[in-house]
């Protein structure tokens, strides 16, 4: 089989472009190297969809940022995943940083940014955001800004592409790439692909998949963010709040989680291994010190958690979405902040640039844009609960008892088109792991219904994928071992 | 929707909720046990060690025989349960939703609810470890799940940080299956957890103990490889050069327990400091007919002390079933209490000043370790109320004081007492 699409990476950029795709009439599947889809930058990131005003308007970034927040709204309705447009402030601690919030706004403005205002009346902004600092002296208000999940957008879109026809091939790393006679042969360990077109959404990954078609006018550096979580109860925040930036980031924001709870971060720390998401003892404390410039009572006893995450950040700082010299592949890297936001406007300028390849672009018949909502018990209603439970006993059976995640959730993340395999990819999906155990009771429980339904033994279940066991050996198997090998001295 | 109605409703059957439902029963009132595990018990079903029930039963019993005795006097009794059964909510009408498999989702209308959640164990966001978050990083409680229970060993070499008494207990149970625990790690310069679990846990065994150190470093991607443990000062900041690395593919966290609140406080009942409701001296929230009692109060070391709470939550909820209940009599007059010197906190967070007549029992923990000391309460005016020695004090032991109401002198007309631990003065040390 010939795919006319193969796409590289299921990250949220892979992800979308692969749903986007999936509306016409064409072969397409993605490779991902990891047991579960959005692994990789896109699980750790702030997961702001940005108003479009801080990048300088000589980067790509900036355009794709302001059109992909706008397409952010229908989205949403089609996909189901948690959006919601709170707003966010640029928040001034000095007299002399006001000249740049009325830049911002103005250019912001004219570049088709809604809503867009400077905010100098200190009681308004404090009625606004009650925990902000006494120190603040002006706000730039951006109500089009707002809050998603990145991963869970990103299963959403992968859901929507299964339903469409988009084949996706999880634990299949690509190691070499072939491109002869107008098709290329991506080579995986688990067996080759041929297609037409190849698009690179590889992330942190990406020179090294365009260096395997001998391309390499770009490097990527990955950038590490720490974050610190807060309980649900530890505060609650009404808008994305971040610091004036500085030249290499956005800076240390304070904001609120769709699920109710805070973080701080990230910060920026220029690394040389890719796979470091490990926090550090000075990164914490660093964004502990950044966060409480803007709120000074953040409650640093209720941390729940703390992560990190990696920017794929290009040797240009902007998006490299081309039409490479090799005839049909497309890279989409570097695909820094924000690219989350961006993303929907990224996988049209894709679509854009197959089509000049050719690609005959026909849309289905039976195209359906419209993933349905993941039904959840914490959504029911009293009677629709009472009902559900009557078809189902299995919405009973309650897993996570922080999140109130019930078997039910859990056995349809399992099912669900590129459903969860590993504990994190259950977590990820319904959160039984999220909360204020951070997994403490649920563990042992979600590894018997993956050990269950997938139908593996308790040993083979992991925590992310290869090498990643939970359980190592059952009790009184080391004693046995000790015992028989006295035995046979 | 099933709908029930009961006089007392007991959320949580382990040993807290069953020792209250039992009273409650034998007062002949209808009583009912929702369980959220498959089987009635609580956190004792999984200590399987022995250290229980020395002043209830005055014998030495591992938890699941200690926790037995109760169950089965819940049987006798025909004490009514539901396991498998999860409360999701409770209002301040005393409405209380559940769910389970069998029955789907119900509603329970009680005239007084008896609080038994137990507690939950402090996981690493909570202190915060930097490093990766590879597979191999267990609390103490949830590794004793694995082994006591589903039988099953998460890892061969352990380091374990915490010195609680979940950790210290693990530490021998798995040297016992053969694994190797190569540190207990300890930040303050003290053991947290009992004595005895020191010597008859670690020392025994010839485990290290490493106090003034914290494990500042995760190693490993996929799977713990190791940890880095530095030494700390007294503001508990790292001592640079300190450093030293321990390989082990297994970290367990026994960093502390939290009361689990959460329905508590989505019901709208008022939340102290340290995790657990705001109670009066009749174990009563916030919300009237609404009791509290073991781990979901305050976390507790010993069992017979849950049992104790517990009996009491029991009479106190007879108590207002019989003279409060539907009467609306405000409980308005009352002495706040206040955890002051070396005190971390204090229960009951108020005194109804009509209950002064009534001994009052008082439970704290210290913050720091004392010896010959005095605990005294100190009203709004300076004055002592109630003065008693003590030899020593731990933070790993919970005191109770029971202040007959012949021995106080607390003035009526005070608005709060401070509970203090202060070093002895002179004269009296000769006494001991
Ligand atoms: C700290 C931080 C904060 C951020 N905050 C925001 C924000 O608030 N708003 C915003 O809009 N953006 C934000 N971003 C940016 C956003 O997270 C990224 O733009 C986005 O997640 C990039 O997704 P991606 O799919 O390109 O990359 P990834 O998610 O990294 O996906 C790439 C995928 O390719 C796979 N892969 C790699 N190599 C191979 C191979 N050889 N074979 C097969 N598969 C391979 C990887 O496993 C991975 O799953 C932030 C980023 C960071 C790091
Ligand atoms: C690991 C460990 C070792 C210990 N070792 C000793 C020892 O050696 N000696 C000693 O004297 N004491 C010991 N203790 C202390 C003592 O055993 C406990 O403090 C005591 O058992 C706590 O009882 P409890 O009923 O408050 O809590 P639990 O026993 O935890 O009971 C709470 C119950 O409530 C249920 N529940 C919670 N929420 C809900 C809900 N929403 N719906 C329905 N049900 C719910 C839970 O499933 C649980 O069964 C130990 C404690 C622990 C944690």
């Amino acid at each position: 089989m010939i795919y006319d699409v193969i796409i590289i990476g299921g990250g949220v950029t892979g992800c979308c472009i692969a749903r986007t795709l999936s509306k016409y009439d064409l072969k397409i599947c993605l490779l991902e190297k990891e047991a579960e889809i959005a692994s990789g930058t896109t699980k750790a990131n702030s997961g702001v969809i940005h108003a479009g005003y801080a990048s300088p308007r000589e980067y790509v970034k900036r355009h794709l940022c302001i059109k992909g927040n706008k397409l952010y709204t229908q989205a949403a309705e089609e996909l189901n995943f948690p959006f919601e447009r709170i707003g966010s402030f640029v928040v001034a601690l000095e007299d002399n940083q006001i000249k740049q919030l009325e830049d911002d706004r103005k250019k912001g403005i004219e570049d088709g940014i809604p809503g867009l205002e400077v905010i100098l009346d200190k009681n308004q902004i404090k009625q606004m955001e009650p925990n902000l600092t006494d120190e603040v002296v002006g706000v730039l208000h951006a109500p089009s800004a707002g809050l998603a999940s990145p991963y869970e957008l990103t299963f959403a879109l992968a859901e929507n592409a299964v339903m469409n026809g988009v084949k996706f091939f999880r634990n299949h790393e690509v190691v070499k790439i072939k491109h002869q006679d107008y098709t290329f042969t991506v080579r995986t360990y688990q067996g080759e692909f041929q297609g037409r077109n190849l698009i690179n959404a590889a992330g942190l990954y990406a020179a090294r998949i365009s260096n395997m078609l001998g391309l390499d006018y770009f490097s990527i550096m990955p950038r590490k963010g720490e974050y610190i979580l807060f309980d649900r109860n530890a505060i609650q925040l009404n808008k994305i709040l971040f610091p004036i930036p500085t030249k290499v980031s956005k800076g240390i924001l304070v904001c609120p989680t769709l699920h109710g709870n805070t973080f701080i971060g990230p910060n920026a720390q220029n690394i040389t291994d890719r796979e470091d998401i490990s926090t550090t003892t000075a990164g914490l404390k660093e964004i502990l010190e950044g966060g409480m410039k803007l709120v000074p009572n953040i409650p640093a006893r209720s941390s729940i958690r703390n992560f990190a995450g990696l920017r794929a950040v290009p040797d240009t700082y902007d998006f490299i979405i081309d039409n490479t010299d090799v005839y049909g592949f497309i890279n989409v890297a570097g695909i820094l902040s924000p690219g989350l936001t961006a993303t929907f406007a990224i996988a049209e300028k894709v679509i854009e640039f197959l089509e000049l390849l050719g690609l005959e672009l026909k849309v289905k018949e039976d195209y359906n844009p419209v993933r349905p909502k993941p039904e959840r018990f914490k959504d029911f209603t009293k009677e629709e609960l009472d009902k559900k439970i009557q078809e189902d006993p299995a919405w009973a059976r309650i897993i996570c008892r922080c999140e109130t995640i019930p078997e039910k959730e859990i056995i349809n993340a399992i099912h669900a088109s590129v459903g969860a395999n590993t504990i994190d990819g259950i977590k990820f999906r319904c959160r039984p792991g999220m909360g204020r155990c951070q997994g403490g009771f649920c563990r042992p429980r979600v590894i018997e219904i993956l050990s269950r339904e997938l139908n593996k033994p308790y040993e083979e279940i992991t925590k992310r994928g290869e090498d990643t066991n939970v359980l190592v050996v059952k009790t009184k198997d080391l004693i046995l071992k000790d015992v028989l090998r006295g035995a046979s001295e | 929707m099933k709908k029930y109605e009961v006089d007392v409703a007991v959320i949580g059957g382990g040993s807290a909720g069953l020792a209250a439902a039992i009273i409650v029963k034998k007062a002949e009132l209808n009583v009912l046990i929702i369980e959220r595990d498959k089987e009635l018990g609580g956190i004792t079903l999984q200590c399987i060690h022995n250290g229980f029930g020395l002043h209830e039963f005055k014998e030495e019993l591992t938890g699941p025989e200690y926790v037995q005795r109760f169950i089965n006097q819940a049987k006798e009794l025909n004490i009514p349960y539901k396991l498998d059964t999860m409360v999701f909510e409770f209002t301040p009408e005393k409405k209380i939703y559940a769910v389970n498999k069998k029955e789907g989702l119900i509603e329970i209308k009680a005239k007084a609810i008896i609080l038994a959640m137990g507690c939950r164990e402090k996981t690493r966001g909570a202190i915060n470890i930097p490093g990766f978050r590879p597979a191999g990083i267990y609390t103490a409680g949830q590794a004793q799940r694995f082994v006591n229970i589903e039988g099953y060993l998460p890892g061969r070499t352990y380091v374990i940080l915490g010195s609680g008494d979940i950790g210290m207990i693990m530490a021998r149970r798995l040297t016992w299956e053969g694994c190797q625990v190569k540190a207990v790690v300890e930040i303050q310069p003290y053991v947290s957890g009992l004595l005895r679990n020191e010597v008859q846990c670690l020392e025994d065994y010839g485990i290290p103990l490493i106090t003034s150190y914290t494990v500042t470093k995760i190693h490993g991607k996929d799977r713990v490889k190791g940890v880095t443990i530095s030494k700390v000062d007294r503001n508990f900041d790292r001592v640079i050069g300190s450093d030293k690395f321990i390989e082990c593919d297994t970290l367990l966290l026994s960093v502390g327990l939290i009361p689990e609140n959460e329905l508590t406080r989505e019901a709208g009942a008022e939340i102290s400091q340290m995790g657990g409701p705001v109670i009066d001296n009749n174990l009563e929230t916030t919300i009237e007919g609404v009791f509290a009692c073991g781990n979901v109060l305050q976390v507790h070391d010993l069992v017979d002390l849950v049992t104790a709470e517990a009996k009491r939550a029991g009479l106190n909820a007879i108590e207002y079933l019989k003279e409060r209940y539907n009467q609306k009599i405000e409980r308005k007059e009352q002495i706040k209490c206040i955890a002051g010197e070396n005190v971390n906190y204090v229960k009951p967070d108020i005194i109804n000043k009509s209950d002064l007549s009534k001994d009052l029992i008082f439970t704290f923990r210290v913050k720091r370790p004392d010896r010959r000391i005095l605990i005294q309460f100190k009203d709004d005016k300076n004055r002592i109320v109630f003065k008693r020695k003590r030899r020593y004090v731990i933070p790993s032991e919970m005191i109770e004081l029971k202040l007959n109401s012949s021995e106080q002198q607390i003035d009526p007309e005070c608005k709060s007492l401070e509970v203090e631990v202060v070093p002895r003065p002179e004269v009296l040390i000769e006494e001991d």
